[in-house]
């Protein structure tokens, strides 16, 4: 494999693992907070279509954006009422996100586009298109930076560089401020938070939204970046892979992001490089597509050392009389 | 009462027989959808011709997974449709267990030609000669030598497609290099565009500048990342060059749209037993129009039409997949 190649691969991990990014990050701050969200590709797979079906009709792509993130803040509502409010089984909550976005956004999309469950194709300002850096045309010509400036990291679409500028962020907010110090303790010990005289409900709540946010952003930039227009399905698993590499990196930022690449990079490989001729035999496939899944099992058998969730998570929060 | 019950007897008789006669057509889409902008799209359009030209009614369904077909085919030939055309290669082991139970429908399917049985019209194309003159064009329209193939599920029927495809390439020039690529081994493949872009990227990067995509819905992603990227994209069977005007080369088309429509005319006469549709009944082509007019120069036409002649009178073979498995020119 040659430089080019390598580049080539690394650019496309990079497009490939951003929706698992923000995804991931939206996990993170929901699960922190004691909330298990399951629903991560239902939210996702919502923000995908509203966001495709209104930057369809209105030709701007920024207005797609809200309108992704307003949809998936209503998913995370509905998940926030029932875990928090009714004290319901997050999990199960979670479940029915998905199996309701996956019908709902079909339904919608035959009955006010007639294309059979997709949104017309975007284009022109309807896409978000590639950012070019400064200095990126003129930087191709150096020998082993300029392909690397050029080609991996100029030319992608805003959110990425957006998802990316979360990862310290999500950080900050969570071990630097006041907020995410709260934030993490109603994961761990809610009546500690309760007695202090901090609201568990508003924080949850507050976690929740954080999770519909980020999750919208996710489902946008699959609908309006990387693809141009919604296709029935298209998150295809990837919030579940989100889940997975949450795990992977132990509930933390960084981590996460590391977690979320190396995912990304199994899928570029598994894209590129079909069937990996190893000399003795052939690697198929569906190992590169599978490994996502293994790594994340032999995390949580405790090979990497251990994996501890929350403690207080998916145990919905009674207040003492 | 006996004069009563007789008459009412020969009442329903009759109203039963003339409802057989006046049985409606039913279509079963393939999974992927019926608006996947080829190849069930094709299907869709051929019965809508049909239905509006005779102001008939036909029903349909759309398989969501592989466990409908055969409780599908069942329902509608319980409910009296006749013919049951069906779609796709998928159909082959749910058909032969199904069409001997309901001697009195006739069942059509396309893209399947091996089964035997009274009541089955098997619709075939050829789709390598059709993408065979595809590959010609490709190679005559690629300034870098190298051309790709995304295809959709890995399955002999797309091999066959990029068998065709690549002998039309190794035609005109002995030298270029066919990338060839599938979106996966599941029906899920037929619909993730994703998918298919991150393929046609990669290719790209490999030094193709032209794509064709023999990939259902899936196609309509490379489609988009060609015409994002610069480089000509081919379109598979409905008439895909007006998707992106200017940038895409041409589409191969299966007419999949005349099988049904000519099935859907004949009724519950239709003839059964196996058609192949090739090049010299119309069953496969190229499509040329405004949109692509300007990519397709006169040389590449003439070829094109001179190989198509040649393919017709049988002094040009194209070899198919299917007769040994595999492909002369290209490893998959």
């Amino acid at each position: 494999m040659d430089f080019l190649t390598l580049i080539q691969v690394l650019d496309s991990t990079v497009r490939l693992s951003i929706p698992l990014l923000l995804a991931c990050l939206a996990g993170l701050f929901s699960e922190r907070a004691g909330i298990f969200d399951i629903g991560l590709e239902g939210k996702m797979l919502m923000a995908a279509f509203f966001s495709a079906a209104v930057a369809a009709v209105t030709g701007s792509v920024w207005l797609g954006l809200l309108a992704g993130i307003a949809a998936s803040l209503v998913m995370s509502a509905l998940h926030g009422i029932a875990s928090i409010t009714f004290r319901g089984n997050q999990l199960i909550s979670g479940v029915a996100i998905n199996f309701l976005a996956s019908g709902l956004t079909v339904l919608i999309a035959q009955n006010w586009f007639q294309q059979g469950g997709r949104t017309p194709s975007l284009f022109g300002g309807g896409r978000f298109t590639g950012i070019d850096l400064p200095f990126a045309g003129v930087m191709e010509s150096v020998p082993v930076v300029g392909p690397v400036y050029s080609e991996l990291l100029s030319g992608h679409s805003v959110l990425v560089y957006l998802a990316f500028a979360t990862v310290p962020a999500t950080w900050w907010i969570l071990f630097r401020t006041r907020f995410g110090l709260r934030l993490r303790a109603v994961g761990e010990n809610p009546a500690a938070v309760d007695t202090a005289g901090i609201s568990v409900v508003r924080l949850r709540f507050a976690a929740v939204a954080i999770c519909g946010i980020l999750c919208g952003i996710a489902g946008a930039y699959l609908a309006t970046a990387l693809q141009a227009g919604f296709v029935k399905e298209m998150t295809a698993g990837r919030g579940f892979i989100a889940l997975a590499a949450l795990i992977f990196a132990k509930w933390r930022p960084w981590q996460a992001m590391w977690a979320c690449l190396l995912f990304g990079l199994l899928q570029a490989i598994a894209l590129r490089f079909q069937n990996i001729d190893v000399g003795l035999f052939v690697i198929p496939v569906q190992v590169m597509e599978a490994l996502p899944y293994i790594l994340t099992v032999v995390i949580l058998a405790g090979f990497v050392g251990k994996a501890i969730p929350p403690r207080a998570g998916g145990q919905p929060y009674v207040k003492e009389r | 009462m006996t004069l009563m019950k007789s008459l009412m007897g020969a009442a329903a008789a009759v109203a039963l027989s003339s409802g057989a006669a006046l049985a409606d057509p039913a279509l079963i889409f393939d999974l992927g959808g019926k608006f996947d902008k080829s190849f069930n799209e094709a299907a869709h359009n051929g019965a809508s011709r049909w239905a509006e030209e005779t102001g008939g009614t036909y029903r349909e369904i759309e398989m969501q997974s592989e466990a409908q077909r055969e409780q599908a085919l069942r329902r509608f030939a319980e409910a009296g449709s006749n013919p049951v055309i069906t779609m796709g290669f998928g159909m082959a082991d749910p058909l032969s267990t199904v069409a001997p139970d309901y001697p009195d429908t006739k069942f059509v399917v396309i893209d399947v030609t091996w089964l035997d049985a009274p009541n089955l019209r098997q619709v075939g194309f050829a789709e390598h000669e059709g993408s065979y003159l595809v590959g010609m064009m490709a190679a005559m329209a690629s300034k870098s030598g190298t051309v790709g193939f995304v295809g959709g599920m890995d399955v002999p029927l797309i091999r066959h497609f990029g068998c065709g495809y690549a002998q039309g390439v190794m035609a005109v020039n002995p030298d270029a290099t066919v990338i060839a690529n599938m979106t996966g081994t599941t029906p899920a493949a037929w619909n993730d565009p994703v998918k298919g872009s991150e393929l046609t990227k990669a290719q790209i990067s490999q030094g193709a500048d032209v794509v064709y995509a023999a990939a259902g819905g899936t196609g309509v992603g490379v489609l988009q990342t060609a015409a994002d990227e610069g480089i000509l994209s081919i379109g598979v069977d409905s008439n895909q060059n007006h998707l992106h005007p200017g940038k895409v080369l041409t589409s191969m088309l299966k007419r999949v749209d005349v099988a049904v429509y000519e099935a859907m005319k004949a009724g519950t006469e239709v003839e059964t037993g196996v058609v192949v549709m090739g090049l010299a009944e119309e069953g496969v082509g190229y499509a040329l129009d405004d949109n692509n007019a300007s990519l397709v120069t006169a040389e590449m036409q003439a070829a094109v039409d001179a190989a198509r002649a040649q393919i017709i009178a049988g002094e040009l073979k194209v070899e198919s997949y299917y007769e040994n498995d595999s492909c002369p020119v290209l490893s998959f």
